[in-house]
């Protein structure tokens, strides 16, 4: 390895003393909340000295509680996908409120391309177009669902790289354009009975397996690509990037478009899973998918943040939500101990950065 | 137009609404030659340079680099024709290390058959950013460290730096010692003479007299916008540059009002 400590200026640079990665910061939180409900587990009488993850009734083959792995991760996947692409965004100091209405409306239109003519050997009940847009090979309708997001994508980025609206504004309007799109497009109507292929996509783990392997992708390219450089440079400061030569308007607009063909693939994703696509799908997805980048150690001003991060967000938020169903604890608890944990993550944040060297 | 001329500009102009920070320069830098610009704050001088390297658009008037009508539509464009600046807010990217700015907007690259996906040479630019700062004698203590953990002056030699490290037909410098130590002063003041020595031509800008009158051949004077004197500065001393920046004197070519 080169020697990075270069020159002096009569300083010395102590390379042990380098300032440890925020994303331990989170893993350590992570743990921490996960050994509070293992104790709460063990300690509280109700729960009869039940585990939270480990596997005390020898079900399963390891020591830890599979099922409960499995839900935890499960139920975070699909917002999770949209998180990646909403991270990208707010690295350039931006950010993305039409993801969720986006998911409904996207899930509707791919599923729409995905039905099947005959159910039990009748037609299918909710079909939405004629015979020509029935038992479809899948990529058609993902083609369609992700064009689609590119499309919205690509009118976000416009509008904020090109007509400078605030982000906040510009993605709001869209948020109820989507919404829109989506209750008019089968005028209101669920979407169901979708071909074996498009089923697939969303079935059992594949959820899962699809984010892991697109945080993997894209935590590569935020690392190691010219891609991921210009975005953090940026949300460091755009003017220096403009005078650096990046085309900051283009790149912006790759960005959102990248972020939408994600939250687009996130609805696909979501209606294959559910089996069908409905108007109201994905209520309040775009605030998790933030809520997960900001617990992830995200800056809203730009230029910090990493995809690990929002991976690790996404994890406490599964996390919470299934330790508080194991304590029996519900759903409007689980809103506030959220909520609690959002303001608790930005004020650490905070602090840190006050602190640094 | 003679290739003589490594800059030329003709009634470069920029109004900011109502605001006329430039009005009517005609400007002439010839091969290897060192120009100072001076003048008092708001003169005009960084507008002149934002004119020059297509970070804003002109209101009028012409430019031409080596002879050839140049109309940048942005900094990209001003860089790959060969100018290269020291911008006086030092277009940093805060949040990103040394060689990180250092080549940003012209990374090192492998695999760039994948357009924007393609991959940074890290350990190449790491490499080059060593070898440039010990060219220039730039002391910092970590190259990895980000640009919002440094002192100003450390930020300031970054920023010459980058500039150092890439060769060009035209550096232009705004302020580059402006937060500097006696020191780091003179290690800039020592890239410059290097670049006169290697016989490439430099703008810079300074309100720094000994500076100027130690290292340039020519210094042009701006006023509230507009350029009131060119002078050699073997012909000249600091009283004389004095008067024409504060106004107690123009010269008289340049003293009709509204060259428009
Ligand atoms: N974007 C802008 N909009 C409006 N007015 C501007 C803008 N940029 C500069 N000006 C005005 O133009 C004038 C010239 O500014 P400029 O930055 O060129 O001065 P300068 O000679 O570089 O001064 P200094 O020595 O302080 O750097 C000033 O009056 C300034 O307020
Ligand atoms: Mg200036």
């Amino acid at each position: 390895m080169t020697d990075t400590s270069h020159g002096t200026g009569g300083l010395t640079f102590d390379k042990s003393k380098r300032s440890w990665p925020n994303e331990l910061n989170i893993l350590l939180a992570l743990i921490i909340i996960i050994v509070i409900f293992e104790i709460i587990g063990q300690v509280a009488p109700y729960m009869r000295g039940q585990s939270f993850l480990f596997d005390t009734n020898d079900r399963f083959d390891s020591i830890f509680n599979e099922a409960r792995l499995q839900i935890i991760i499960l139920q975070v996947a699909v917002i999770g996908i949209i998180a990646l692409g909403v991270t990208q965004v707010i690295i350039t100091a931006g950010i993305d409120l039409s993801s969720g209405p986006l998911v409904a409306a996207t899930a509707m239109i791919a599923m729409s391309f995905a039905q099947v003519a005959e159910v039990n050997g009748f037609p299918n009940p909710k079909a939405v177009f004629g015979a020509w847009a029935m038992d479809l090979p899948v990529v058609i309708p993902v083609v369609i669902g992700l064009a689609f997001g590119a499309m919205i994508g690509a009118i976000n980025g416009t509008f904020i790289a090109y007509f400078r609206i605030p982000p906040f504004i510009a993605t709001l309007g869209m948020f109820l354009i989507c919404r829109g799109i989506a209750l008019w497009w089968s005028g209101g109507n669920p979407i169901s009975f979708p071909t074996e292929g498009y089923a697939w996509i969303g079935s059992g783990m594949m959820p899962v397996v699809w984010f892991v392997i697109l945080a993997i992708v894209f935590q590569l390219i935020m690392s190691f690509t010219v891609y991921g450089k210009h975005t953090y440079a940026i949300g460091s400061n755009e003017e220096a990037a403009r005078m650096s030569g990046i085309n900051v308007r283009r790149h912006k607009v790759m960005v959102y478009m990248i972020a939408s063909m994600l939250a687009a693939f996130a609805g696909i994703v979501l209606s294959s899973k559910a089996v069908t696509a409905q108007a109201g799908m994905g209520e309040f997805y775009e605030l998790f998918a933030i809520a997960m980048a900001v617990i992830g150690g995200i800056s809203l001003t730009g230029g910090r943040g990493s995809i690990i991060g929002t991976v690790l967000g996404a994890m406490v938020i599964g996390v919470i939500r299934s330790g508080f169903t194991y304590i029996k604890l519900d759903g409007s608890y689980q809103l506030m101990a959220m909520g609690g944990i959002i303001i608790a993550a930005v004020i650490l944040d905070q602090y840190r950065q006050r602190n640094r060297a | 137009m003679s290739e003589e001329f490594v800059l030329k500009t003709q009634d470069l102009t920029k109004h900011y609404g109502g605001v006329h920070a430039l009005e009517g320069a005609n400007f002439e830098l010839r091969q290897g030659e060192h120009i100072a610009i001076m003048g008092d704050n708001g003169a005009g001088k960084s507008t002149f340079v934002r004119q020059i390297t297509g970070v804003e658009q002109r209101t009028r008037g012409k430019v031409w680099l080596y002879g050839e009508e140049v109309h940048f539509a942005g900094p990209l464009d001003a860089r790959e024709a060969g100018i290269e600046t020291v911008f006086q807010t030092l277009a940093l990217a805060d949040d990103l290390d040394v060689p990180d700015n250092l080549f940003l907007g012209r990374e090192k690259t492998f695999a760039n058959w994948l357009g924007p996906f393609r991959l940074l040479d890290y350990r190449g630019m790491r490499q080059a950013t060593i070898d440039g700062l010990n060219r220039t004698a730039v002391k910092i203590p970590n190259i990895r460290n980000t640009i919002r953990n440094m002192s100003g002056g450390q930020r300031q030699c970054v920023a010459i730096a980058r500039t150092a490290t890439f060769h060009s037909k035209l550096t232009i410098m705004d302020e580059p010692t402006a937060a500097l130590g006696v020191q780091e002063t003179a290690q800039v003041e020592n890239i410059i003479r290097t670049l006169k020595e290697q016989g490439e031509p430099l703008i810079l800008i300074s309100h720094n007299m000994r500076q100027v009158m130690d290292l340039v051949d020519r210094i042009v004077v701006f006023r509230r916008g507009r350029i009131v004197a060119n002078l050699k500065r073997d012909e000249t001393d600091g009283q004389d540059v004095v008067a024409y920046i504060t106004g107690a004197k123009t010269q008289p070519e340049f003293e009709i009002e509204g060259v428009t």
